[in-house]
């Protein structure tokens, strides 16, 4: 008798979900595993098969190269040198627009989201323009010795612009949301301005920055384009890891080429798992 | 700590949030701020906190003028209508903050810090919640942690932006009463903010009536109520009928009638079914709303025309057996009169 009954209940309670009914919820649950599979699944499992298609010694000797080793090197100190800068300057930027009202702030708000509108190539394409030999400040740097383009601090730059926006675009509605009674209140009992933003405002938003930070982290590690225009591809000097997958796969160089691709393949798959507990706990966050 | 308010005019962009606003509040006195939206009160406490400034007007605390002093600096404690405790710290953490924020030449030892939270946990009674998260307490509860944050940094002044807004009517009426016990005890001036006229006559010992940034009226919760100033206050403070007519000076002839508008208030209009003399006017009973302790009666004027509504308490409606569609006489029992050129 309880078997008949426990399938009764079960559809009873289907039937009184406030939502779509369940063919309509599985076709839409398909779709998106379709498209998930498509374009993320299987992508990132064609550039395992493919590092791994002549062994795992292969694999390795293509990691251990020099030319390849240097770009890991530069990868790694650009994402080092823009994440904090990004970091520092979102912080700044959201706390001024989610706490205050002043003039300039929509044109301030429009400016940050200004990298996201731009083609890569473009961001890069105004580097060149600034500082190359024929640019505004050419002249200036060349009399002075000073390479910043196709050297590293152009690098630098282009990836410190592109990934301008992941932090401030993260914590703006956060800290919009969370209002200013808390600082307030802080205040009145007597806390200074950086007592405030320590003790209060930043364990408020915390989630939200990590998650900032891992999407900024990512981003300067990736970035293409942008690089690709300021860097002159000088190999061993001024080449990222995405720009030495590209010369080795224009080398006809596959196993190599996939080889330091699974290198960012794994730094997506590392950024998905921190961005999704991240999330959750944002979530968490808000609705408290 | 007294509280003197000089000149005060506020104004954001085009719209005047107040208007040349003075006030005196003495030490130790409990003060309703008490209006509709928009009447400038809750702007009026966060300039007087220090947590806005005034465009001009100074404000004083025993006489010294503290107008250009930061907020923190003015010692005055601050509860706001949602609580605003800091969610991430456990009760007894969002009590010692203001003693931990203190520089270390006056900052207390954690020891006397301990003995002061619990003091004061002691005295909102909540003393078990010290570990617990702001998530974790029901509003009531919040509010009184709040207050007690407050309260930990001996302010000399106490401000409150509608401390009661967010909870339900039975912890309102709960925690209005226990507040009021509270001043009993503490004596610390206190100026709080609220619209609900009941909440101000149950718990000040002074209500300032503002109306659109100005003050219209001050004085205690009897002279607001039975001597208002002008129709706003007579209304803000209960429901009132408006009945349009001439009037006349005494001694003064016909020539001298002027318009007028009186006012009556709900429960100044007596019922009856046989006319009592000239000033009873005819009316149907249009509508019976039964209100908990009170009972609610819509009449239609046959003379003029016009709507009013009058408040009788249970057992004077149950005597009277009124029903839907009587025809009865109504008085009004006190009338007030004010120059027809204020509008509500």
């Amino acid at each position: 008798m309880s078997a008949p009954s426990k399938t009764y209940t079960a559809k009873r309670t289907a039937n009184h979900r406030i939502g779509e009914p369940a063919p309509v919820r599985w076709v839409l649950t398909a779709i998106a595993l379709v498209f998930l599979t498509l374009f993320l699944a299987l992508p990132l499992a064609a550039v395992f098969s493919q590092a791994f298609e002549k062994g795992l010694g292969t694999y390795l000797l293509a990691l251990q190269e020099p030319d390849t080793l240097a770009a890991v090197k530069l990868t790694l100190i650009t994402a080092a040198v823009a994440v904090p800068l990004n970091l520092v300057f979102g912080v700044m930027a959201s706390w001024a627009i989610a706490k205050f009202s002043f003039t300039g702030k929509n044109l301030l708000i429009t400016l940050i989201d200004l990298p996201f509108s731009v083609s890569p190539i473009i961001s890069g394409l105004i580097y060149v323009l600034i500082f190359g030999r024929q640019g505004w400040l050419g002249p200036f740097l060349e009399a002075h010795d000073i390479k910043i383009l196709f050297a590293v601090p152009g690098i630098l730059l282009a990836t410190i612009f592109v990934t301008f926006p992941f932090i401030a675009r993260e914590l703006i509605p956060l800290m919009e949301s969370q209002g200013r009674d808390e600082e307030e209140a802080a205040m009145v009992l007597g806390a200074s301005g950086l007592q405030t933003f320590f003790r209060i405002t930043l364990p408020n938003i915390k989630w939200g920055l990590i998650y900032g930070v891992i999407l900024c982290n990512a981003r300067a590690m990736g970035e293409f384009g942008a690089v690709s225009v300021v860097s002159g591809h000088i190999r061993g000097i001024t080449n990222t890891v995405p720009l030495q997958v590209e010369i080795l796969y224009n080398e006809y160089n596959y196993t190599a080429a996939f080889a330091v691709a699974s290198l960012l393949a794994f730094l997506a798959l590392i950024t998905l798992a921190v961005k999704t507990v991240a999330e959750w706990n944002v979530r968490e966050n808000l609705e408290s | 700590m007294s509280i003197e308010v000089e000149g005060i005019n506020k104004q954001f962009g085009s719209f005047t949030a107040l208007g040349d606003v003075s006030l005196s509040i003495p030490s130790g006195e409990l003060v309703a701020l008490l209006g509709p939206s928009g009447s400038g009160k809750t702007t009026l406490l966060r300039i007087i906190a220090g947590l806005e400034r005034p465009d001009s007007g100074r404000i004083l605390f025993n006489g010294e003028d503290t107008t250009e002093s930061h907020v923190r600096e003015r010692k005055v404690g601050f509860v706001f209508q949602h609580y605003a405790l800091f969610k991430h710290m456990t009760v007894f953490n969002n009590v010692a903050f203001g003693l931990t924020v203190r520089p270390k030449e006056t900052r207390p030892s954690k020891g006397d810090i301990k003995d002061k939270v619990t003091e004061l946990l002691r005295l909102v009674q909540l003393e078990g919640m010290a570990k617990r998260y702001p998530a974790q307490l029901s509003g009531g509860q919040r509010q009184r942690i709040a207050l007690a944050r407050a309260l930990a940094v001996e302010p000399q002044v106490l401000l409150l932006d509608e401390p009661f807004g967010a909870l339900d009517a039975q912890v309102r009426t709960e925690l209005r009463r226990w507040l009021r016990r509270l001043h009993d005890e503490i004596h610390v001036t206190s100026v709080f903010v609220t619209h609900d006229q009941e909440e101000a006559l149950e718990v000040a010992d002074r209500i300032v009536v503002m109306n659109k940034g100005r003050i219209e009226q001050a004085g205690t919760p009897d002279q607001v109520y039975e001597h208002p100033a002008n129709p706003f206050v007579l209304n803000f403070l209960g429901n009132v009928n408006l009945f349009h007519g001439r009037s006349q000076a005494a001694g003064e002839g016909q020539s001298a009638l002027t318009d007028s508008v009186a006012y009556v208030r709900s429960h100044d209009l007596e019922i009856k079914r046989s006319q009592q003399d000239g000033s009873s006017l005819k009316a149907e009973i249009k509508h019976i709303q039964k209100l908990g302790p009170s009972v609610r009666i819509t009449l239609f004027i046959m003379e003029n025309g016009s709507f009013v509504e009058a408040e009788q308490t249970r057992d004077v409606f149950h005597n009277l057996d009124l029903q839907q569609g009587e025809q009865v006489y109504v008085r009004p029992r006190q009338v007030r009169v004010f120059a027809e050129d204020y509008q509500i």
